[in-house]
């Protein structure tokens, strides 16, 4: 068993207003010597033991979990069992 | 598990907030100790917030039987005939405590609840009103907490596709830490298709659908009945969290499962979720009911029946379905990707009996639960602060600048516009909304007829707290109010009363005399009162907010063609003012801002009859054709509600008056009662003044400025777009200042 | 001439969108579920706006693998038709139908109210009722509806006519003030103003209307 997070970020290139409307709170509660927030998702998942891992990653990343017109994803695979 | 005899010894029940002689009778109306979740069971539906048991003795003085009311009082919500075979089916509900804690959850479980008490009786939700108060938006804590309700009710609404209409949204410093998220809901029905929470039929089979349970909100209930204290921020346990998306497919599975005959009966999992459900269902129809709790579905291990009996999770519903027919009712709910599952039956033995691991942990009579709550007539005393304030003059200060304090009055929060609100809030899907928000009356047409309705919420608190009598049958009034001025006749009554704690003398008279004011203007009116909710314990560290009995008004637009706006659009037509002024400053917004929030003094005064006479004057003249345009004068008084038509009108269209009066302060600023604002055409300007005597105040013209003279003097000059500017940045300008 | 209209779990525009075809244009308009599996024998497909899913993890993302999506490409492919408006667009760029996507409005706000556009290309099947750069107000309800593509695409967009309708005062943060465009064969139309709430003239703007009137006129053009 493996326990697999996938991090989704917006690509650099894209204004996060999420994370401008975070950096923008953060300066207003005295927090100045924060420089930039871009807000990510993480989708956690355990996956059954199986050969491709990385290649069933991807397969799902490119299928559903990340739309790469305007966003960038990494991985963590990490064995639990 | 503590036993009952040690629950007796210790006086457990006080921590669950029973009373000795509450438990005495708990224990008569078992004929035994009651078990721990025995114990839990009655502790939550004996609560203010099931039972009404310090509020029911005030309830009753309301009218609420009328030709048109199907069904007043007493289940999810009222429904009122608007005839063609149609009926609407409306309630006003609050979640004032969760809001408080958890803004954003709390208003959105709040749609989510209201939502379900409309379509459980079988109607198709097509509008949300909401009532908010909150604190100055001078605090993070205020903005935050204002922010984030607005955002948790708009989020909500918007993802299941129900309009939010309109609303009202007030700010006094009384609400800072205990603000008011009141939601109005209003569902359409055909007469043939209601539905009642009842669980008929010995042998059927009780089912239960929607999100499974966990331990969130457990004893909400009991927590809306008790006073916030500072610790309540931690209790997030306390708050629901809501899933639209859930509730979005629940709702057309339901209305769907209705059409069924295989369903006998369906009842909302709100407040005490599965045990008020269950008891109230079977009470109702004088049946009992058997759940087997491990069929239940949960969403975390090791759920005593206890937690799972109290639970506030959302999105759920309880159905009782025909035997033999559970197949069919599960695959319509499959269709929905949602499972329905049967957890019990009906009985003939009038018992709720409780089954865990095979063990028969509760064993209680229904109608114990559900409909022999104490009821409490708390005392009662009149306010110390009312004869003070009874014998005060409202002194205002003299003004120089009559055109500044109009601009300061359109930037004070509860006077300005609401654009900030209505912006995240689809009010159109649903494509009946005739009127946008900000009109009088929030208007939408009923589809297959030539008819609209028109709904309102409103309540201007320090008027009830200055006066509770007068203040309640102003709220009335002033609803009625906007229905009329929108076309429309005013049906019936839904209201929240939100107040502090009833153990306190003074805050029950604060009540008593409310729902005397309510019921005086209710039975004027004609609008009976079919449904509603308390919220009490409003107040933290002692201090009480103002009294504030929100009124929910439907009312009927016979004919599209009667639907009016507050707009000024067309220059050259007359201005008329109908109603009377007199110098009335007690509570209104300029003392307010005079005196840095602080109100005293005699609120306005209202004579019923005047009032009513006024409305029918003004309907009769809408229904003539002779209207272009009303507004009722509100906070602020008549500069304001002029202000309000020249801003909601093109930006063109400007305004000229001329006036004879020895009062100017009071003319323009006066919050005098019963009063509207109306333009009329040039070609109905005779018949107009004939039907209503009301008085000519002067012209729309084609300016883009408001002037107004005063005895031959000019005394104001303010271009409309310099208006609009400070009315409709001003809420925005405070949330984004520094504090 | 007969119209579906898709209905996913969330969808909310769908009884607007049948009630302006049906009520109001006076075509016929079925539903058509989301695990449905052919589109055969409707004239035009169109994509409802709404919270398909909740919008969980992207607007869009988990209706754009339901079970009728293949029939949706499927009739694009035959030259049908097809209309994504708000949560319909976002679906549309989330199969790939149409470039771009749509992101968190500027303010991070969800936006409701009236937009006044320009129609940028009155040449299309669905925009033949229109004047070339007249302006039209058309009701907007969206907390993502900020039209992003990288500069290749827009360019393309730009060069090929495909941007139909602009925002004359952009809302959301759209790029080049996008409100809506078309495909490169010009029969699949994403936009996030929404056409059907804006049919009669009891409800503020009937501008909508003529969208509706030139799919028909052009269907009847070809029949």
């Amino acid at each position: 068993m493996y326990e697999v997070k996938v991090f989704v970020t917006l690509k650099e290139s894209i204004i996060d207003p999420a994370g401008t409307a975070v950096k923008d709170a953060l300066h207003r509660l005295d927090f100045a010597e924060v420089q930039t927030v871009r807000v990510e998702k993480m989708i956690r998942m355990t996956i059954a033991s199986t050969d491709e891992i990385e290649a069933r990653i991807e397969a799902m990343c490119k299928a559903l979990l990340v739309n790469t017109v305007m966003e960038d994803y990494r991985y963590e695979i990490e064995k639990i069992s | 598990m503590i036993s009952p005899l040690e629950m007796e010894q210790s006086r457990l029940y006080t921590q669950m907030g029973m009373t000795d002689d509450e438990f005495q009778l708990v224990k008569d109306s078992l004929g035994r100790l009651p078990n721990y979740t025995e114990l839990g069971l009655f502790s939550v539906m004996w609560s203010e917030h099931c039972s009404y048991k310090n509020s029911k003795v005030l309830l009753r003085q309301f009218p609420t039987r009328g030709e048109r009311v199907l069904q007043g009082p007493g289940e999810g919500a009222g429904i009122v005939d608007i005839g063609d075979g149609l009926a609407v089916v409306f309630k006003l509900e609050s979640h004032n405590h969760p809001s408080a804690v958890e803004p954003f959850e709390g208003a959105a479980t709040g749609v989510g609840g209201i939502l379900r008490d409309v379509f459980s009786m079988g109607a198709r939700p097509i509008a949300i009103l909401s009532s908010m108060r909150f604190g100055e938006l001078t605090t993070k804590r205020t903005k935050y907490l204002f922010e984030q309700a607005v955002a948790g009710s708009a989020a909500y609404a918007n993802a299941i596709g129900v309009p939010i209409a309109g609303g009202d949204t007030q700010f006094d410093d009384c609400y800072a830490s205990n603000p008011l998220v009141n939601v109005m809901c209003v569902g359409l029905i055909r007469h043939a298709d209601i539905k009642k929470g009842v669980a008929e039929g010995v042998g059927n089979t009780v089912m239960y659908v929607g999100a499974p349970t966990g331990r969130d909100g457990i004893h909400g209930a009991t927590f809306a009945s008790t006073e916030l204290s500072d610790e309540s921020e931690q209790e997030s346990p306390n708050v629901q969290a809501g899933d639209p998306f859930v509730e979005k497919r629940l709702m057309e599975a339901c209305l769907e499962v209705m059409q069924s005959t295989a369903l006998v009966g369906i009842q909302d999992m709100g407040a005490a979720g599965l045990i008020s459900s269950s008891s109230e269902m079977a009470s109702k129809a004088g049946t009992g009911i058997e759940l087997h709790l491990d069929q239940v579905p949960q969403r975390e291990p090791n759920m005593t029946p206890y937690e799972m009996m109290l639970s506030e999770s959302q999105e759920r519903m309880l159905l009782v379905v025909a035997r033999g027919r559970e197949a069919e009712v599960a695959a319509l709910f499959t269709k929905y990707d949602l499972d329905a599952v049967a957890i019990g039956q009906v009985t003939g033995d009038g018992m709720v009996r409780l089954i865990h691991k095979n063990e028969v942990c509760a064993e209680v009579p229904a109608d114990a639960l559900a409909k022999s709550a104490p009821e409490y007539h708390k005392p009662s005393q009149e306010a110390a602060y009312y004869r003070a304030q009874q014998d005060i003059q409202a002194e205002i200060a003299p003004i120089t600048d009559y055109g500044q304090t109009l601009l300061d009055l359109l930037a004070q929060p509860t006077i300005a516009s609401k654009r900030w609100i209505s912006h995240q809030c689809d009010y159109m899907v649903g494509t009946n909304t005739v009127l946008p928000p900000g009109s009088d009356g929030a208007v939408l047409r009923i589809r297959g007829t030539d008819k609209a309705i028109s709904m309102a919420v409103d309540c201007n608190a320090r008027y009830v707290y200055l006066d509770p009598y007068m203040g309640g049958k102003i709220a009335v009034a002033e609803a009625a109010r906007n229905i009329v001025a929108s076309g429309g006749m005013p049906l019936a009554v839904t209201d929240n009363l939100n107040f502090g704690s009833p153990e306190n003398p003074e805050i029950f008279w604060q009540m008593e005399q409310a729902v005397r004011g309510i019921s005086a203007a209710c039975g004027v009116f004609e609008t009976p009162v079919i449904g509603g909710n308390v919220s009490l314990y409003n107040e933290r560290s002692g201090a009480a907010i103002y009294p504030t009995p929100t009124i929910g008004m439907v009312g009927l637009i016979d004919n599209l063609s009667h639907v009016t706006a507050s707009a000024f659009d067309r220059a050259g037509d007359g201005i008329y003012l109908l109603g009377e002024t007199h110098p009335e400053f007690g509570g209104s917004e300029l003392q307010k801002m005079q005196n840095n929030g602080k109100i005293s003094g005699r609120p306005p005064g209202i004579d019923l009859e005047i009032e009513k006479r006024n409305q029918d004057l003004l309907l009769s003249a809408i229904r003539a054709g002779l209207v272009t345009a009303a507004h009722d004068s509100a906070e602020g008084g008549l500069a304001v509600c002029l202000a309000e038509c020249l801003m909601a009108g093109k930006t063109s269209i400007g305004a000229t008056l001329d006036i004879t009066t020895e009062d100017i302060t009071a003319f323009l600023f006066s919050e005098s009662q019963s009063r509207f604002l109306v333009s009329v055409a040039p070609e109905h300007q005779a018949a107009f003044a004939d039907l209503t005597g009301a008085q000519r105040l002067g012209r729309t013209t084609d300016t883009g400025r408001l002037d107004v003279s005063i005895n031959g003097a000019p005394i104001l000059a303010i271009p409309v777009g310099q208006m609009r500017t400070h009315w409709e940045g001003a809420i925005e300008c405070l949330l984004t200042a520094e504090d | 001439m007969k119209f579906a209209v898709v209905v996913f779990p969330g969808s909310t525009g769908d009884a607007d969108m049948a009630h302006a075809i049906r009520d109001v244009l006076g075509c016929d308009a079925d539903y058509v579920r989301h695990d449905g599996s052919t589109l055969d024998g409707f004239d035009a497909i169109v994509l409802p706006g709404g919270f398909s899913y909740g919008d969980y993890l992207r607007c869009g993302a988990l209706a754009g693998v339901s079970a009728i999506i293949p029939a949706i490409k499927a009739a694009a492919d035959a030259s049908k038709p097809i209309l994504g408006v708000g949560n319909g667009f976002q679906i549309l760029t989330e199969i790939g139908l149409l470039p771009g996507a749509l992101i968190r409005n500027r303010d991070t706000k969800f936006i409701c109210g009236p937009a006044v556009l320009t129609v940028e290309n009155a040449d299309i099947g669905f925009t033949n009722k229109y004047n070339p750069r007249e302006t039209i107000t058309l009701p907007i309800a969206h907390g993502w509806g900020s039209y992003y593509a990288d500069e290749n695409t827009l360019a393309t967009l730009k060069a090929n006519n495909r941007i139909v309708f602009t925002y004359q005062d952009n809302p959301d943060g759209s790029a080049e003030n996008i409100a809506g465009i078309v495909s490169e064969g010009g029969n699949v139309l994403g936009m996030m103003p929404h056409p059907e709430r804006a049919v009669e003239r009891l409800l503020g703007s009937d501008d909508g209307l003529r969208l509706f009137q030139s799919i028909l006129q052009t269907w009847r053009a070809g029949v």
